[in-house]
C-alpha cells in the first residue's frame, strides 16, 4: 500500500468523525469537543501525506513540505486557543452545560 | 540608567529578530544567495524593523508575566520533545476516545476546577491548550488565581486530582517554563 | 488522482457542517461550525495546492488559516459582550 494514501484515509476518517460530532452531541460544550480534537488531529494526518508526497519531488517540492509543515504549527496553535474562546463566551453569554452532573463554576459565581 | 533585573520586557532589537526569521521563513527558495534573491532579503530587513518598532509598545503595554530566559535553547528542545512524546500520545488516546463516544452516545459531563500552580502566563497558555486537545476535557475559564476551569466529558469525581485530568503535564510544563 | 478524491470527501463534510449552522439553536453552534468550516476550507486548499503543483494555494492557506483564527477570537469576544 501507498503510504500516501493510508495518512490521507486516516485523515479523512477523523475529519469526518469531527463533522458527525457536531450532529450527535447535545450542547455547545461536547460538540466543541469532537470538532476540535477530530478535526485538528485529522488535519495534521492530511498534511503528513502532503508532505510525504512533497519529499517524492525536486526542489519546489520541499518548498511545499516546509509550506506545509507551517501551516500545521498554525493549526497546532490556534485551534485550540479558539476552542477555548467559544466554551468561555459561550459560558459567560449563559448558556449551560446539558446532563450536566457537577458544575463548579456555577457555584463559584454566586 | 537603571538596569532593572524583574523587568522581562520585549526589546526592540528581539522583536525585529524574530519578524525577520518569519519573513525569512516564509520567503524561502526565492532566489541564489544561499536560498533568497536580493529584493526579497532588502524587503526583508525594511520588514521587519517597522514591524518592530510598531509591536514592541503594544506587547510590552499587555503586561504578559513571561520568564526571562526563555531564549535558552534548551527549553526549545524541552518543548520539542514535550510535543512529540507524551502531548501526541495523549491526542491519539483523545480522538479514540471521542470516536468511542461520537459511535456511541455515552456522555457524562460536567465542569471541575483544578489547581495546577503554575506562575507564568505562557505556561498557563500552553497548560489550557493541551488540556483543551487530551482525552475528554475542554478548558472553560479561569480565575485570577490561575485555577482552571475544565468541562470534562466523562465526569468520574466531582474534586479530582491533577493527575486525573492531565496526567503528568504540569511538571512537563513547570521544566519548560520555569 | 488521490488528492483530488480526498479535496472531494472534505467539500462533503463542508456540506454536514453546513447544516449544523444553519440548524443550530444558540448562534455558538453556529460560531462552532463555521470554526471547523475554516479549518477544513484550510485543509481543502493545501490538499489543491498538492494536486495541482503550485505553492501559492498553500500560502493562501497560511493567511486564511490566521485570519480565521482572528476573527474566531474576534466574534466571540463581541458574543461576550453582546449578551
Amino acid at each position: 500500500m501507498n503510504p500516501l494514501l493510508i495518512l490521507l484515509g486516516i485523515g479523512l476518517i477523523f475529519q469526518t468523525l469531527g463533522s458527525l460530532a457536531l450532529h450527535r452531541f447535545p450542547d455547545v460544550y461536547t460538540r466543541l469537543h469532537g470538532a476540535t480534537k477530530c478535526s485538528t488531529f485529522g488535519s495534521i494526518f492530511i498534511y503528513l501525506g502532503v508532505v510525504a508526497y512533497a519529499t517524492t519531488l525536486s526542489t519546489p517540492g520541499l518548498i511545499l513540505g516546509a509550506h506545509t509543515l507551517l501551516v500545521m504549527l498554525l493549526i497546532l496553535l490556534t485551534n485550540s486557543t479558539g476552542s477555548h474562546a467559544i466554551a468561555r463566551s459561550a459560558y459567560r453569554a449563559g448558556i449551560m452545560p446539558k446532563q450536566a452532573v457537577v458544575d463548579k463554576l456555577a457555584e463559584e459565581k454566586k | 540608567m537603571q538596569k532593572n533585573k524583574n523587568n522581562d520586557n520585549i526589546t526592540p532589537i528581539t522583536a525585529a529578530v524574530f519578524s525577520l526569521l518569519t519573513y525569512l521563513a516564509l520567503t524561502a527558495g526565492s532566489g541564489s544567495i544561499l536560498l533568497w534573491s536580493l529584493p526579497e532579503l532588502i524587503a526583508a530587513i525594511i520588514f521587519a524593523a517597522v514591524t518592530a518598532l510598531l509591536v514592541y509598545r503594544v506587547f510590552n503595554s499587555l503586561k504578559i508575566k513571561t520568564t526571562p530566559a526563555f531564549l535558552n535553547p534548551i527549553r526549545w528542545i524541552l518543548l520539542l520533545a514535550y510535543a512529540l512524546g507524551p502531548f501526541f500520545i495523549a491526542l491519539t488516546k483523545a480522538n479514540l476516545d471521542v470516536a468511542y463516544r461520537v459511535l456511541t452516545g455515552k456522555i457524562n459531563p460536567g465542569i471541575v476546577k483544578i489547581k495546577p500552580d503554575l506562575e507564568t502566563d505562557l505556561g498557563i497558555t500552553l497548560l489550557a491548550n493541551s488540556i483543551t486537545l487530551t482525552p475528554g476535557t475542554l478548558s472553560v475559564d479561569l480565575d485570577e488565581e490561575n485555577n482552571l476551569f475544565i468541562h470534562w466529558i466523562n465526569v468520574k469525581h466531582p474534586e479530582p486530582k491533577i493527575e486525573d485530568v492531565c496526567s503528568c503535564f504540569p511538571e512537563w510544563i513547570r521544566r519548560i517554563t520555569q | 488522482m488521490s488528492f483530488m478524491m480526498a479535496a472531494a470527501g472534505l467539500l462533503f463534510l463542508i456540506i454536514l457542517c453546513f447544516i449544523r449552522a444553519i440548524l443550530g439553536p444558540t448562534t455558538h453552534d453556529r460560531l462552532v461550525a463555521m470554526d471547523t468550516t475554516n479549518n477544513m476550507v484550510v485543509a481543502v486548499l493545501v490538499v489543491l495546492g498538492a494536486a495541482y503543483n503550485e505553492i501559492i494555494y498553500v500560502d493562501v492557506a497560511i493567511v486564511y488559516a490566521m485570519l480565521s483564527f482572528v476573527s474566531t477570537l474576534y466574534i466571540s469576544r463581541y458574543l461576550e459582550v453582546a449578551q
